[in-house]
């Protein structure tokens, strides 16, 4: 063996393990959201890879554009539309929430109120249309409707998992709607001003675009594909 | 309260940063429409999928690593987080090719 490159790689190493910095140049809390993240991420997977099982065992599958076509207060056909607003509107409060995080960077206390408001205003609005999709399916078109176990579109599995996936997609943006209260009201009371940094805002956004992120999954895979 | 907020030294909006942040978001509703547009041009088969899923994977790269900062972290931070999502790829082929043989089992 080469000494010398030996010698080499253990002073790199040395450098960056050796204790008394992070070795990936991140805080403790940051580092434990991004593994958090990822098992959370294994767990779409899970529901999502099950769900293209399901679908591909499944002799016939209902067009997905054709069961969602409805838009509240009208009676038009409308195939996406509304769930592209909904994708609009989700990816619009990431947007949101990254401005409040570089606003926090910049100790900019106002900022970090205005764009944390907006990120809930944007969370609470896709709830509420999510409310109305699940509610529009459950009810059907007068032929039954769908539930866990029946379902008017075709197979039951349908509407097992479109409940399952966006139910827990769902659920994630309701607790990242509260998390995200809860940073908006400490901000308001200067918490953050007091500690000196605001990177309770950085840890919430990660998982706010994490929200953001499955969502753009189970639109391609629940709805176009 | 007044006091407080004195104390604390509030830098100007980095015009840049700023900047960057809309372009990603552009890029983000363009990719979106784009989807919208295949979705209603296209007949259902294998290469409306397939660009249905390069599409996802764009915009599931600009949100990993320009939302949530990955691009700017430390190597191996990013490759704690990328690699065992890799492995996803294999339950995905896994689960599918289990899901069209039932289907075989069943219908056939």
């Amino acid at each position: 063996m080469d000494s010398t490159a030996t010698a080499a790689t253990t002073t790199a190493k040395v450098n960056q393990w050796d204790g008394g910095k992070s070795p990936f140049n991140v805080s403790y809390g940051k580092l434990m959201m991004w593994i958090f993240l990822v098992s959370d991420a294994f767990t779409f997977s899970g529901l999502l890879v099950s769900y293209g099982m399901v679908r591909f065992s499944a002799d016939s599958w209902p067009v997905a554009e054709k069961v969602f076509n409805a838009l509240p207060f009208t009676h038009i056909e409308a195939p996406l539309i509304f769930v592209g607003i909904m994708t609009f509107i989700l990816i619009l409060s990431s947007v949101t929430m990254v401005l409040a995080v570089e606003a926090g960077r910049r100790m900019d206390k106002k900022g970090v109120e205005k764009w944390m408001f907006w990120t809930i205003i944007g969370g609470i609005t896709f709830l509420s249309c999510q409310a109305w999709e699940w509610s529009h399916f459950i009810h059907g078109t007068g032929l039954g409707g769908a539930s866990l176990t029946s379902n008017e579109y075709g197979p039951p599995g349908f509407a097992a998992f479109f409940f399952f996936i966006t139910g827990f997609h769902g659920t994630h943006v309701l607790s990242g709607v509260v998390i995200n209260y809860i940073i908006y009201y400490n901000t308001v009371r200067g918490v953050y001003n007091e500690r000196g940094h605001y990177e309770m805002v950085e840890k919430v956004g990660l998982y706010w675009h994490f929200v953001d992120l499955v969502w753009v999954f189970v639109f391609t895979f629940y709805y176009l594909v | 309260m007044d006091t407080e907020e004195n104390n604390v030294v509030v830098e100007p909006v980095d015009k840049g940063k700023v900047r960057h942040i809309l372009k990603v978001a552009i890029i983000l509703f363009v990719v979106t429409v784009f989807e919208f547009i295949i979705a209603f041009t296209l007949t259902a088969g294998g290469l409306k999928t397939s660009i249905f899923v390069v599409m996802t994977i764009i915009k599931a790269f600009y949100i990993v690593s320009e939302f949530m900062h990955l691009g700017h972290e430390e190597k191996g931070l990013r490759w704690m987080i990328i690699f065992p999502t890799i492995l996803v790829i294999w339950l995905i082929v896994a689960l599918l090719a289990e899901g069209s043989y039932i289907s075989l089992e069943r219908f056939f």
